[in-house]
């Protein structure tokens, strides 16, 4: 089922959580709302499931307008944070639960539920544990038993609130995979809310970013990790060295050192981004380039990370710089070392307060 | 207080841990100390006054004890006694669940006022309730002519008597279901109405099972005050023998005769009563620990 929101306004008290908002979900496809906390991702969530009324605007469930309709009658399966596991029933019981609750001319069998749990808990692979409580379950299990007991009525979508948020890291990698070939299996159009970039990154088909309630980007994963639309998209996906200056004809000047490589050029004052991976070292302190001092240099695994304190006009603002740690100039890197910066390649964004006088 | 039921035996919990440790351990004249001051005052307040009353009841044999107890008077006071809670109990427990889930679940104006008001028959006196209904409902009061004209009886009556002690017993339900339904939040309920549930059904089968235990901790503690009560019960009742007199107010009767072992005799009922209330409620209490650590 597609989902659409249009012109959402909703806001709590004096504080806006979503601004004139608008969104299309196609069908069957698995979209991530990845924004900071409070950019109002889970307040859209709650919405689309009707938990939350919006002030103004729509959402219109394939195609029809839902904004009057009760949450029990959208036909949403809704994940909550902290799971929301009913405490007093057995797994089993948790996941029967919306099958039982049907009126009774559509409510299945005994018997039929039965089967219909049975395989649901088949589904989330935890068959075994239909008889104890939640408080016996792990987190992670207990997210899937979530998950089971929203599949349950078979809804026509599936809302997960940042579903894997309360979980321990290696968990929420096996989760993610799982959630990933799970959906795949089922094509049920799906939202979840996240935080975390490579979560989103990861998982989802498309990625919607948030922030202020405003939606910054839409797109793929590689859509928007290569090509960010705002300086925002930039910054919050992925690790980013910032530098601010003005566009000029042989690059982008930051002080008295001009930034090249492979920048589109803009106008006025601009703000350049540079991922760490994509700026090299250069260890001749009068080449071209930012002036830095290295200040740590940290291996990890297959990288090393070289942290720098900016030089000159740039005095102040923190880099890094990620080589990989078989790369011969590690061994040439100290501590106390005065290098030079230099980009392979520059995402430049026009400085919004200044785009327009320039 | 489920809430303050699981806090208390946590802290127990820890009390004996500090207490195992040779690092933590306390001097051992203090822990005597305090045991001491903590017992006797337990010994000399509390025990010693239960142990009278038992004493005295049977001070002049059994049969003396029994024809008090199933003397017209006292059975009629203790039929009124048990009318009355029968009656108020159940209001209660209606309108704690109603307030409680209300002030819980909902903002509307006044939600402070009705919080406030819960709390009014802890803050005023019984005398003082007794004599609100007494001014209200007495065939000089406000209503009285009206009453008088339909020939309705409140004060000096029954219906006075149920009045009162549904006054006195008004904050015990909802006291105890407002913390602990606060604490639990709405996202139980909110995952039951997205599944499906109908209004009644999230209350029947997800928000009622949570709070079982508080629930029936707050029925207890007010089934106990309301055969307890005395003050508003006195104002309003006009110790009628055999027809307005509950069984506090038989036994302040019977003592004032001077008929002391037949006084003893209706308390130690009053006394056995309590002592069942708090054996019942001890196994609320382990029934709500024992829930909150399977289910927690």
């Amino acid at each position: 089922m597609s989902i659409q929101v249009q012109n959402i306004q909703k806001a709590f008290g004096s504080f806006i959580a979503l601004d004139n908002l608008s969104l299309d979900f196609p069908a069957g496809e698995l979209v991530a709302l990845l924004g900071p906390s409070g950019c109002g991702k889970t307040t859209l969530l709650r919405v689309i499931a009707g938990l939350e009324q919006a002030d103004s605007g729509r959402v219109l469930l394939d195609g029809e307008d839902a904004s009057d309709t009760h949450v029990r009658e959208r036909q949403v399966g809704f994940v909550f944070q902290h799971y929301a596991l009913f405490r007093h029933m057995t797994v089993f019981d948790n996941v029967a639960f919306g099958l039982r609750m049907k009126p009774r001319g559509q409510r299945p069998s005994e018997a039929d539920i039965k089967r219909k749990v049975h395989e649901l808990l088949n589904l989330v692979q935890l068959d075994w544990l239909a008889d104890r409580f939640p408080a016996q379950l792990s987190g992670g299990q207990r997210q899937r038993i979530a998950l089971a007991r929203a599949l349950a009525v078979e809804p026509r979508v599936l809302l997960l609130d940042e579903p894997f948020g309360a979980l321990d890291a290696k968990v929420r990698k096996e989760l993610r995979r799982w959630l990933r070939r799970l959906h795949d299996e089922l094509h049920i159009t799906s939202i979840f809310v996240t935080h975390d970039q490579e979560e989103a990154l990861e998982v989802a088909d498309r990625v919607v970013l948030m922030n202020h309630g405003r939606v910054e980007q839409i797109g793929s994963p590689a859509e928007v990790y290569r090509q960010p639309a705002t300086p925002f998209v930039y910054g919050f996906l992925g690790a980013a060295n910032r530098f601010e200056g003005s566009s000029s004809a042989g690059g982008i000047a930051v002080g008295a050192s001009t930034l090249t490589g492979d920048a589109q050029p803009e106008h006025g004052n601009v703000v350049a981004f540079v991922r760490p991976h994509e700026l090299d070292i250069v260890l001749q302190a009068d080449a071209s380039g930012i002036p830095a001092r290295i200040s740590r240099v940290l291996t990890l695994g297959a990288l090393t990370r070289v942290e720098l304190e900016g030089q000159a006009d740039v005095a102040g603002q923190h880099f890094d710089v990620e080589l990989h740690a078989a790369n011969p100039l590690v061994a040439q890197l100290a501590a106390g070392q005065t290098v030079r910066l230099q980009p392979r390649q520059v995402r430049v964004f026009a400085q919004p307060d200044t785009a327009g006088a320039a | 207080m489920a809430g303050a039921v699981s806090s208390l035996s946590v802290q127990h919990d820890k009390a004996g841990l500090l207490e195992s440790r040779q690092a933590t351990r306390e001097a051992p004249w203090v822990k005597a100390a305090i045991l001491t001051v903590a017992l006797s005052f337990f010994a000399i307040f509390l025990l010693l006054p239960l142990v009278v009353v038992f004493v005295e009841a049977l001070a002049k044999g059994w049969e003396t004890y029994l024809t008090a107890l199933v003397e017209p008077d006292a059975l009629s006071a203790v039929k009124l006694t048990l009318l009355a809670a029968a009656i108020s109990v159940p209001l209660n427990l209606v309108f704690g669940v109603a307030a409680a889930w209300a002030i819980t679940r909902f903002d509307f104006r006044g939600k402070q006022l009705l919080i406030t008001l819960i709390d009014l028959p802890f803050s005023v006196s019984p005398v003082v309730a007794g004599l609100i209904y007494v001014l209200v409902f007495s065939s000089h009061g406000w209503f009285g002519p009206w009453l008088a004209e339909h020939d309705i009886k409140v004060i000096f009556a029954v219906p006075g008597i149920v009045l009162a002690t549904i006054f006195v017993t008004v904050p015990f339900v909802a006291r105890e279901l407002i913390p602990l339904l606060q604490a639990q939040g709405r996202e139980e309920e909110e995952a039951a109405v997205v599944l499906g549930a109908r209004g009644w059904q999230v209350f029947w089968y997800v928000t009622l099972p949570n709070v079982r235990w508080a629930l029936l901790y707050g029925v207890i503690l007010s089934n106990a005050r309301a055969m307890g009560e005395f003050g508003a019960v006195s104002v309003v009742s006009g110790h009628i023998r055999g027809e307005t007199n509950t069984l506090p107010l038989h036994v302040e009767i019977l003592y004032n005769e001077y008929n002391f072992a037949a006084a003893f005799a209706v308390a130690s009922l009053l006394a056995l009563l309590a002592l069942v209330t708090l054996a019942v409620k001890s196994w609320v209490e382990w029934r709500a620990s024992q829930t909150v650590a399977v289910e927690d």
